[in-house]
């Protein structure tokens, strides 16, 4: 058998996979597999302009798709930027291939030139990672890592490289199969516990189902959809998860937690019945453990990783297992047993909550004067159709747009949630579009998160990514605004941007289009041009003036219960605690 | 409360630091650690003393399992098991504590197993509080040295951890 460079095996193991596109950013330590991906034509490389953003274009293409993101870094310093992005995709459990240069076996340890221990870096972030010593290791460690990442809780997996890898030769050959004995992720869920769950749900009076990020990742949505319409419960998805049901369905009550709507959040605390599928009752969801428990429940939690299930909140109904698997197995057992909650229990739940409905959580008060960030994010869904790809950075935008765009299929909203990682934005949204060359691409971002990776506007320029930009600029790191203004006595320590550049200028250096809005009336024209067919394959960087002072709400404090929101100014006064904690719900369900 | 996990891992490199780090990254406790080959030198077994509530000792467990290399954890207190630490223990051994030492040793089973002029160096197995009530019975200003090596672990019966 021919004899091939470990650069070139590589090469080869990523084309065996199907790679389209390696993230990456080149140096010393990868220059032998920058020249092995030099002589091939099988996948694309994209050259980012710091390689914590070639993670993050991995990580969103992988989230926009079915496949898999693959970034390349070089050692030391090269390794050590890629960091935050491989956390990001950890804390979401996105599946992603990083591949990180390392000095050569024999330098190993000896504080050689640009040597960082990847391993150790990222062990605490990453689900598994691989130094491959040996040259004859390369290609069956490429099988393992791509099947590990994708299988079972998806996360990042890092091969760290060694130079001298790169340049000894071996025979290649791609293993067409493969068994980890110590890596069995389960799949189908025990049938009697699902028993159990279609039981609890049939003696259900106040049912809900709580849908997170496992059932985007696992593609779920069919299933998620056909349950609640089998059952006509109420449903409520987590940041993660929106998506996973129509934003625009009758059964959908919003987004709950911290900054989830006023229905969403009740019907989490006075359920009686609870279906979580692929959520993780995070800090930012159900607050505190004990106050969400306060009013009983019974809970069944549907998770691949048996680890997810009982670290916050003991559950009655533990099934471990793939969404899919699992729903579907759900669903039928329902329809086997005809199984459904009781009518009128169900018509009372409905008529509670259609009253928590009324007062419109979201609404706020709109401004002939000044841009309110919320109807940015609205127009941009009417324009759009709801069908864009969504992208967003971290702070009150991010929140906006999670509230306002309705999103109508999973995949389509792509954010960092377990992190919250500034600077995911752009890269996210190139590495969207790149996935879907067809879709139309939107980034909301904030002008303090946008200048984490605004670098990137290079980038988009080199490889024709056509996302629009929407900053939403408030001159303010608003969500720590928010909190200055509600917890520390409006002491606005550092949270003002002072200084900022002028954006229209920025975009049109990088050889985009750049827009300055500043009144309201301006907004759906100028968003109108944007998605304009004329404009179709050009950046678009729009810098919205927002108000300043408008503030995220419903918002749930630290420490406080689901029930316990800070409402919007119309609905100050309302009756916040509409069931006592002890008391007989007999009346209303 | 205390508990002795077992688990079985892949004998590869840095198997044992994702285990230690695991420990560190989530606050739990690690009393010991113990760590060998095993007659299939493809895999190890290592026994981990900690400590904590149900509910934090289900979640070690559940989190060892998720790492990939760990091929099988259990929970030795869930039932009858045999727990049993090495010490060696350096102590002086002088006028009449010389005749002292030996008789202690002897108590507790122990084997004298280097001498000098001034010294003995004790060897002794048992359960780790075994060790623990050596170290109480002896002169605390005798000791001169200690090693123990933390507890290894075996169910009791016909109950194996094996793949
Ligand atoms: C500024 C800010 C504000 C935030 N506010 C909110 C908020 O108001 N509301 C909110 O919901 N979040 C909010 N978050 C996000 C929050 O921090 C968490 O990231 C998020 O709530 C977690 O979502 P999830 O429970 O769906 O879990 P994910 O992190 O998406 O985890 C998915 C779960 O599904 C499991 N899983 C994965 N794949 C499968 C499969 N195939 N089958 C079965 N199970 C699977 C995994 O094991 C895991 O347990 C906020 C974040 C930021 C940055
Ligand atoms: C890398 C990073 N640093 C700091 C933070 C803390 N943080 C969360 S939101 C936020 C403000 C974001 O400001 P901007 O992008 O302007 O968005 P806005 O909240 O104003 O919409 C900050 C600093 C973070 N999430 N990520
Ligand atoms: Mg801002």
């Amino acid at each position: 058998m021919e004899l091939i460079s470990g650069a070139e095996i590589l090469t080869r193991c990523l084309q065996e996979e199907g790679v389209e596109f390696v993230f990456g950013y080149p140096g010393g330590a990868v220059l032998e597999i920058y020249d092995a991906i030099f002589r091939q034509e099988q996948f694309k490389h994209v050259l980012v302009r710091h390689e914590q953003a070639a993670v993050h274009a991995a990580d969103a293409y992988s989230r926009s798709s079915d496949k898999i993101g693959v970034a390349l870094v070089t050692s030391g310093p090269g390794a050590t930027n890629a960091l935050t992005g491989i956390a990001t995709a950890y804390m979401d459990s996105i599946p992603m291939v990083v591949i990180s240069g390392q000095v050569g076996t024999s330098a190993i340890g000896l504080d050689a030139f640009q040597e960082v221990d990847m391993v150790g870096c990222s062990r605490p972030i990453v689900k598994h990672n691989f130094l491959v010593k040996d040259v004859r290791d390369l290609a069956a460690t490429f099988k393992k890592a791509f099947h590990i990442a994708k299988t079972g809780r998806p996360g990042p997996v890092v091969i760290d490289v060694p130079k001298d890898v790169t340049i000894n030769k071996c025979a290649f050959e791609y293993p067409e199969s493969l068994t980890i004995r110590s890596y069995n992720p389960p799949t189908k869920g025990h049938p009697g516990q699902i028993k159990k769950a279609a039981q609890l749900l049939a003696e259900a009076k106040r049912p809900y189902i709580y849908v997170g990020g496992g059932a985007v990742q696992g593609g779920a949505g069919a299933q998620v959809t056909e349950l609640v319409k089998l059952l006509g419960v109420p449903c409520t998805n987590t940041l993660m998860g929106l998506g996973a049901l129509d934003g625009t369905d009758p059964n959908f009550l919003g987004m709950l937690g911290m900054h989830g709507t006023y229905e969403a959040n009740l019907a989490m605390q006075y359920c009686d019945v609870l279906i979580a599928v692929g959520a993780r009752f995070d800090d930012r969801v159900i607050s505190v453990p004990s106050q969400f428990l306060s009013n009983p429940k019974r809970i069944v939690h549907i998770d691949v990783d048996p680890s997810s299930i009982a670290k916050r909140v003991k559950v009655d109904v533990p099934i471990v297992g793939d969404v899919k698997h699992v729903l579907t197995d759900l669903i039928a057992a329902l329809k086997e047993g005809n199984l459904r909650p009781n009518p009128d229990s169900l018509a009372n739940w409905w008529k509670q909550i259609n009253e928590w409905r009324k007062p419109n959580s979201l609404l706020y008060t709109p401004s002939d004067e000044l841009i309110k960030p919320q109807s940015v994010v609205q127009k941009l869904w009417e324009i759009t159709n709801g069908e864009a790809i969504v992208t967003s950075d971290v702070g009150q935008h991010q929140m906006w747009a999670a509230q306002y765009y309705k999103f109508r299929r999973p995949k389509q909203w792509i954010n960092s949630g377990g992190l919250g990682t500034m600077g995911f934005g752009l890269p996210a949204a190139m590495g969207a579009q790149l996935a879907n060359p067809d879709a139309v691409v939107a980034c909301i971002t904030g002008e303090g998160s946008i200048q984490m990776n605004i670098q990137e506007l290079s980038t988009c320029k080199q490889y024709n990514t056509p996302v629009k930009v929407l900053s939403l600029n408030n001159r303010y790191l608003g969500m720590v605004r928010q909190w200055q203004e509600f917890f520390y006595g409006t002491r606005y320590s550092h949270s003002y941007m002072d200084a900022l550049p002028d954006f229209v200028k920025i975009a049109e250096a990088y050889g985009h289009i750049g827009f300055k809005i500043e009144n309201p009336a301006d907004v759906e024209p100028v968003l109108r041009e944007a998605f304009s067919p004329a404009l179709k394959d050009r950046l678009v960087f729009m810098d919205f003036r927002t108000d300043p002072s408008e503030n995220v709400f419903p918002m749930v404090q630290n420490g406080k219960g689901l029930n316990q929101m800070d409402l919007p100014p119309h609905m100050h006064g309302l009756q916040q605690v509409p069931f006592e904690n002890n008391r007989d719900y007999g009346n209303l369900c | 409360m205390r508990h002795i996990l077992s688990v079985l891992i892949e004998n590869e490199a840095g198997a044992l630091s994702r285990v230690t780090g695991l420990f560190s990254a989530r606050g739990y406790n690690i009393d010991s650690l113990t760590v060998q080959t095993t007659e299939d030198p493809t895999l190890s077994r290592m026994t981990i003393v900690t400590h904590g509530s149900d509910d934090v000792i289900e979640q070690i467990t559940k989190q060892l399992n998720k790492l990939i290399e760990v091929v099988k954890v259990i929970d030795l207190n869930e039932a009858d098991h045999i727990e049993r630490e090495l010490m060696l223990i350096k102590v002086r051994a002088t006028g009449k504590d010389r005749d002292e030492m030996k008789r202690m040793a002897d108590i507790f089973r122990g084997r004298i197993i280097d001498v000098t002029e001034k010294t003995y160096t004790v060897e002794l197995t048992g359960p780790g509080d075994k060790l623990d009530a050596f170290i109480k019975a002896i002169d605390a200003t005798s000791i001169l040295e200690t090693v123990r090596t933390g507890a290894s672990g075996i169910a009791r019966g016909e109950r194996v951890l094996k793949i």
